[in-house]
């Protein structure tokens, strides 16, 4: 009884998400206030009804109600009850459920925060917000209902997905939802500038922190996601450039570039086209990464075959939401004027410079994702486009981006003498430089034109961000920056030591598959590991063989490391636990492969110095966009007139050049 | 100079930089396609030899053999008509297994053996790779017809 009261509590959010939809932007066209006044209480009413059937479908996970196909495919009664709550979101069904539930939250949040807009404006916000609800849940109900029953019930489950019942896989696809979620918000602030005909810098302010929150999530997510492939898939890669991942990145990539645009919005009113452009991609993107990862679509276009219902309703969803906002861009986007200029060398420039950059980098992306796809479905054969070409496409972009980054950032808006900017930024690249070709010689003996080249960006753009803040707080007299300027800064300081990270890990690394028996000793990266044992351990859902390994340095004790292979008593799938000594500076990886008989197993065993600096630049990167969003002019409401009157002022000094 | 000049450099300077990038792009992209084959596509000289690309299907059961302690190992791949014998140095996926579902990547050498850089097995017991479903398909159904 309990599982039906979450598919009508599901049914009760889908109606009040269309009269979210329909009723403030109709209210809004013609002008009827009591029609826009509701929008507030249906997103209210639609956060509790999706909330309650998440909760009764968490409830159904909790007391191991098997009568419901969903609980009955993803739990397994002897599963901790911490990863039967997070079960909830492993598998399709119920992920879609945590999509609109993050989705609801995030429309509650703006509702909340609207009361400082004109009605209007916040009516046509919540409205569009209300289509997209209204979609995803309509998707839920018609096609991937979690409260199916299975009849007649399953005396147990299938069980959790091994690979998915580790900590930092509970943690990443929330994060990565709020994120992709996230940017539906800035995706309906531009569909209400268009339909409203109005694109201020009020908009752009008031756009600006939820986009920048949701990246937050999103670089959160993205890094966990990276993390966890590290550590669990037992190959101590980074990141693949997988399907699955490339979803995840491009909507990254776009709303990087969005936040980007969005701040020239805001402090100069131009790039307004732009930015709703980003806005909509950003968002397709997202819908993309959900959609077509969990359907299956990336995987295979024959997903679509074995179930064209749900493929053909993403489909019409994805026309919809994004092909009638491209729609209503075509018809629209030439009411948002520029209210100004600027020249080749100044804070503009530089960002557009990011952003074609990204844009390129993530069409290149989303080219080499989705290629094989058509190749396929146009019945030409079966083909993959390797990971070569990924980072060849993203790294070309990426290097200019990089060096052009470290300059902008002291760029001066509307126009800079370039001498100016030159003169004070020519010792940090000297000494990036210097810097890139002394440190891998000193740390690691060796030195290549490609180590050179990342180290010297990473430094770059590390130098760049600290120079700043540190010659003002040498000086005593300086203006203290403001929270906004710290943020930026910051997130820059994260990329600078995250490409760092990324540049040394790349070529230092030492990987090497290996034969060894108990007792045996060798040498990797001058360290000393030797094999020290086997026995059998029980997990509660799992036996494994762990095996023990001293790893030492100059005959000194420096860690135990105890990897596993497991076997899920229910799934019976071997799997692999990698043991991992991680410091900052370096991480040595241990992973068991299988025995190969005569008592020998196959290690894997891997040296990455500093890849911890790639996961620690995403959350400084992440603390950067939390302090540029929490900047305090996003906290005080509008002042309407003092803007007005900057305004009016800033127009007649243009006219005055 | 002029803001008009200005704005013309700038944009001489993107079209020339978008022009470098798609080039880059084109050939990243043409040496990185890896053609996928079935053993059946192998036996009868579709797959190139000089390039690498992706073989997938079967493990052959019983055909899995290692040299006892060595790191080197050499199973059979089948798509039920043809058989590819593939050689392999290094650690092998948690999933794989006779009589399950495999992709590997790599060259064939002048004696007709598969030498794969990668294996890579299927993510989960419900899931194969839907290409090798596919060879398993239609090598079923080849074998199936008289000759």
């Amino acid at each position: 009884m309990i599982p039906e009261l979450g598919q009508f509590a599901l049914i009760l959010a889908c109606c009040l998400a269309i009269c979210q939809a329909a009723l403030p932007l109709a209210g809004a066209q013609t002008g009827r206030r009591d029609w826009m006044v509701m929008a507030r209480s249906a997103a209210t009413g639609q956060f509790v009804f999706v909330a309650l059937a998440y909760s009764v479908l968490t409830y159904a996970f909790v007391v191991d109600d098997f009568s419901v196909r969903f609980v009955a495919l993803h739990s397994n009664s002897d599963l901790p009850l911490g990863y039967k709550i997070a079960a909830v979101w492993g598998g399709h069904e119920g992920s879609l459920l945590l999509w609109s539930l993050m989705l609801a939250l995030w429309t509650l949040a703006v509702a909340a925060a609207s009361r400082s807009q004109p009605l209007e404006f916040a009516s046509r916000v919540l409205g569009v917000l209300g289509i997209v609800s209204a979609g995803v849940l309509l998707f839920t109900l018609l096609t991937s209902n979690p409260f199916d029953r299975l009849l007649p019930p399953a005396f147990d489950g299938n069980d959790l997905n091994p690979l998915l019942q580790d900590p930092a896989m509970v943690a990443h696809p929330p994060m990565l939802y709020v994120g992709y979620v996230g940017m539906a918000v800035p995706f309906a602030f531009a569909v209400a500038a268009l339909l409203t005909g109005k694109l201020d810098r009020n908009w752009a302010r008031w756009t600006r922190p939820w986009t920048v929150g949701a990246w937050i999530f999103l670089t959160v997510g993205i890094a966990l996601g990276s993390w966890w492939a590290y550590y669990e898939l037992g190959w101590g890669g980074w990141w693949f450039w997988d399907p699955v991942e490339n979803a995840s990145f491009m909507p990254w990539l776009m709303g990087t570039a969005l936040i980007h645009s969005l701040a020239v919005t805001e402090r100069r009113g131009i790039f307004k086209s732009w930015t709703v452009l980003l806005a909509i991609a950003a968002f397709t993107l997202s819908l993309l990464g959900t959609f077509l990862v969990r359907s299956g679509v990336l995987i295979s276009v024959h997903s679509f075959a074995s179930d064209p219902q749900r493929g053909l309703f993403i489909l019409m969803l994805l026309l919809l939401i994004s092909g009638g906002s491209l729609v209503l861009y075509a018809f629209r986007a030439h009411n948002l004027e520029a209210e100004g200029g600027f020249r080749l060398v100044s804070r503009e420039s530089f960002v557009l410079a990011n952003n074609i950059l990204l844009v390129i980098a993530c069409g290149l992306i989303l080219f080499g994702t989705l290629y094989p796809l058509f190749h396929d479905a146009m019945g030409a054969g079966n083909l993959s486009v390797g990971e070569p070409f990924f980072n060849a496409v993203f790294l070309v972009p990426m290097l200019p981006l990089v060096f052009l980054l470290g300059l902008g950032m002291h760029a001066a808006w509307q126009k800079m003498n370039p001498k100016t900017l030159i003169g004070r930024l020519r010792w940090l690249g000297v000494a990036a430089l210097l810097i890139a070709v002394a440190f891998p010689l000193i740390a690691y003996g060796s030195t290549g034109v490609m180590t050179v080249v990342g180290v010297t960006a990473g430094v770059w753009v590390t130098l760049s961000s600290l120079l700043e803040p540190v010659s003002r707080w040498l000086d005593s007299r300086a203006v203290r920056l403001t929270r906004a300027q710290w943020g930026m800064f910051i997130a820059h300081l994260g990329v600078g030591l995250f490409i760092i990270g990324a540049s040394v890990t790349s070529a230092f690394t030492i990987e090497t598959d290996r034969a060894v028996r108990v007792g045996e000793t060798w040498e990797i990266a001058g360290f000393d590991i030797e094999f020290r044992g086997l026995r059998e351990v029980e997990g509660p859902n799992f036996i494994a063989d762990e095996g023990e390994f001293e790893l030492r340095r100059d005959g000194e004790f420096i860690a135990t490391l105890r990897p596993q292979k497991r076997i899920y008593r229910v799934q019976t799938e071997p799997m692999t636990e990698a043991a991992i000594d991680g410091r900052m500076a370096r991480d040595v990886f241990v992973a068991l492969g299988e025995p190969l008989g005569d008592g020998a197993w196959s290690v894997r065993v891997q040296y990455k110095p500093m890849i911890r600096f790639i996961w620690f630049g995403c959350v400084i990167m992440a603390l950067g966009g939390l302090l540029a969003a929490t900047d305090r002019r996003y906290r005080e409401p509008v002042r309407e007139r003092a803007e007005v009157k900057a305004r009016v002022g800033e127009t007649a000094k243009q006219g005055s050049h | 100079m002029k803001a008009r000049q200005q704005r013309m450099i700038f944009i001489g300077l993107v079209v020339a930089g978008m022009a470098v990038s798609a080039g880059f792009a084109y050939r990243a992209f043409n040496e990185n396609l890896l053609y996928y084959f079935s053993p059946t596509q192998v036996a009868e000289g579709e797959a190139p030899l000089e390039r690498r690309f992706r073989l997938g299907g079967l493990v052959v059961e019983d055909s899995v053999e290692r040299a006892s302690g060595s790191l080197t190992v050499d199973f059979v791949v089948t798509d039920y008509y043809h058989s590819i014998p593939v050689q392999h140095t290094g650690v092998l996926p948690d999933l794989f297994a006779e009589g399950q579902g495999v992709v590997t990547n790599g060259t064939m050498n002048a004696d007709g053996l598969f030498v794969a850089d990668e294996v890579l097995a299927k993510h989960d017991e419900n899931y194969m790779a839907p290409e090798v479903a596919e060879s398993l398909e239609e090598g079923a159904r080849r074998a199936a017809e008289p000759e």
